[in-house]
């Protein structure tokens, strides 16, 4: 549907864009997902054609858009976008959600028709006589959506849609979205910074970083393999070890840290140097005492609590087990074991849920 | 003491039985300057537009020029127009001088620069946010800006508003180019400054009681239009000049 090669944009010296390469997949959502700054937004824009790029191109649907402005108009007409910032224009919301039409020069007989089938989907039917700029900003942007939406766009590009949002609106917001893919098999493209967001929409997600695309595949792939330190951080994963591998046998391998030994599956072989990322929700606490309780754990280490960081209904424990190991449980379990600092645990982690990657950077 | 009692009551007396004279005066005001601001109005609202929506060298240097003719004097636009219309001058075979119609266009280059500054201020205040999304939804370069325009439609309104105050209240232009000539050019600052200089209180103080209420019917209509206004497009306002 889309595809861009080697794309670069300049602000000045700085490259906030730095040789991206990326397909869009007709019918997919696809999430762009990285830290604020990381250069979302501008790629963003530059897939609306709203800025031109530096260097590389952009092909949508087969066809070079780095023509004049006349064809660019009609490339961006079969496309919609919904920034960060809901910027509604201040007459009813109809007005607003008409504006597509307009530009486009549709009948102006089917225009109430198509704009309360817009309104329809997003749930704001009977809103159109209110005055946009009165609503509230959950409701704007969905007025924001409606208004991509009235010309049936073929790909819809979202900016951080959710970012200044509260969790309801944002859980309307992101059905929403699931629904219109689903229902009108339009191609999202999404940016955001929010991974439990980018987690529960994308097919397919590409992690930016600096300018640069640092990896993109699946959700398992992102989450459960990520490449490299930079992205295995931004997507949660709090523990990152280094090491040796000691033995292999089939894929069983042990690792060993300066003062501590993972057991992993890897086809690393033995002697070489690996990372190894342990997402946080990955591993258990538990009290040496209790022993009897059984786990498939096959790593078991016993270590001190260092830090306890409450989130809400989650703790994050950090254990020091000769190496720091970050666990997230509930803030009931952490209450049920009377966890504080200090205290010895033990920290179990499965093998298979250590990701192992070889000669980290 | 008397001579202000008196003229007071002599003011209210001219008012209140509607005295042809004031009433011609107070109409003939309003003639010239509400022309000189819808033909400002019409001038600037293009040229405001086309200086924020282009890119060009001496932007910048060119809004300062325009804010800094904000508070041009009035005698100075007096002076320049009159040069222009003079019978030597180089508009002079129009045959302007001493009419109203040569006062208009002497308001007019009064208060142009602060209807096309203003204008540019309320262009500005819209959201930038509002430009990118009307072109991302697939307007042409026209379309957005006539978008933009009637967006920023109330600031431009209080700009025009205010524009008209000034007109109204000044005696500059009206003094040098109209000549004060009964029945055909006298204005209320006008009248107010030569009745004055002639002892004639009441109708002086019954003109300015007639300015006085022109401009609280601009400051009505001025509230009520910002009422309408979110609280960024009020900066733009700046508050009135005299």
């Amino acid at each position: 549907m889309i595809r861009i090669t080697a794309l670069t944009r300049l602000a000045g010296q700085q490259k906030i864009l730095d040789d991206i390469n990326l397909e869009i997949r007709r019918g997919e959502i696809f999430t762009l997902i990285g830290p604020s700054g990381s250069g979302k937004t501008t790629l963003l824009r530059l897939i609306d054609l709203l800025d031109r790029p530096t260097s590389g191109k952009i092909f949508f649907d087969g066809q070079d858009t780095a023509g004049r402005e006349k064809e660019r108009l009609s490339i961006r007409r079969r496309m919609g976008m919904v920034f960060q910032k809901p910027a509604v224009l201040n007459v009813t919301v109809a007005e607003n959600v008409a504006f597509g039409l307009k530009f486009r020069g549709a009948n102006p007989a089917e225009i109430p028709q198509r704009v309360k089938l817009a309104l329809e989907l997003v749930g704001l039917l009977g809103f159109e006589r209110r005055r946009a700029v009165t609503l509230s900003g959950g409701e704007m942007q969905r007025v924001a959506i409606a208004r991509a939406m009235v010309t049936n766009p073929e790909v819809l590009l979202l900016d951080e849609p959710t970012a200044n949002l509260d969790p309801v609106s944002s859980e309307i917001i992101e059905d929403l979205l699931i629904r219109i893919n689903n229902d009108l098999h339009t191609t999202i493209v999404l940016a955001t910074h929010d991974m439990i967001q980018g987690q529960r929409l994308a097919h397919r997600m590409g992690v930016i970083m600096n300018g640069r695309l640092a990896q993109v595949g699946t959700l398992h792939d992102i989450f459960y393999e990520p490449k490299g330190k930079e992205v295995a951080r931004f997507v949660g994963i709090e523990t990152i070890l280094k090491g040796v591998v000691q033995t292999n046998e089939r894929g069983h391998a042990t690792v060993a840290l300066e003062s501590a030994s993972f057991e992993v599956v890897t086809s690393c072989p033995p002697g070489k140097t690996v990372a190894l990322y342990i997402r946080p929700e990955e591993v258990t606490i538990s009290i040496p005492e209790s022993g009897a309780q059984k786990t498939s754990a096959r790593n078991q280490l016993v270590g001190t609590i260092t830090k306890l960081v409450p989130l809400g209904p989650f703790i994050r424990v950090t254990v020091d087990c000769g190496a720091p190991i970050t666990a997230l449980i509930t803030t009931r379990s952490c209450g049920e074991l009377g966890l504080t600092t200090g205290m010895t645990v033990i920290a179990s982690v499965k093998a298979s849920a250590i990701h192992v990657r070889a000669n980290p950077a | 003491m008397d001579a202000i009692i008196t003229g007071i009551t002599q003011a209210f007396n001219l008012i209140i039985t509607f005295n042809p004279e004031v009433l011609h005066i107070a109409a003939l005001s309003v003639y010239i300057s509400l022309a000189a601001t819808i033909l400002a109005a019409c001038i600037s609202i293009p040229l405001g537009g086309l200086i924020h929506f282009r890119e060009f060298r001496g932007k910048r240097t060119l809004k300062m020029i325009i804010q800094t003719l904000y508070s041009v004097p009035t005698v100075v636009v007096g002076l320049l127009i009159y040069l222009l219309l003079s019978r030597s001058g180089p508009l002079g075979f129009l045959g302007l001088l001493f009419t109203p119609e040569g006062m208009i266009l002497g308001q007019m280059v009064l208060i142009i620069p602060i209807t096309t500054g203003l204008v540019i201020s309320a262009l500005s205040g819209v959201d930038r946010n509002i430009s990118d999304t009307l072109v991302s939804l697939g307007a042409t370069e026209f379309q957005s800006i006539v978008q933009i325009v009637k967006e920023a439609r109330l600031a431009i309104l209080s700009a025009v508003i205010l524009a008209f105050g000034r007109a109204i209240s000044e005696v500059g232009v009206a003094m040098m180019i109209g000549g004060n000539i009964a029945d055909q050019t006298r204005v209320l600052t006008t009248a107010i400054a030569l009745q004055t200089g002639m002892g004639d209180f009441g109708f002086s103080i019954a003109l300015g009681i007639i300015l006085l209420a022109i401009a609280l019917v601009i400051v009505v209509a001025m509230n009520l239009i910002t009422s309408g206004l979110s609280a960024e497009h009020q900066q733009v306002l700046g508050g009135p000049r005299s």
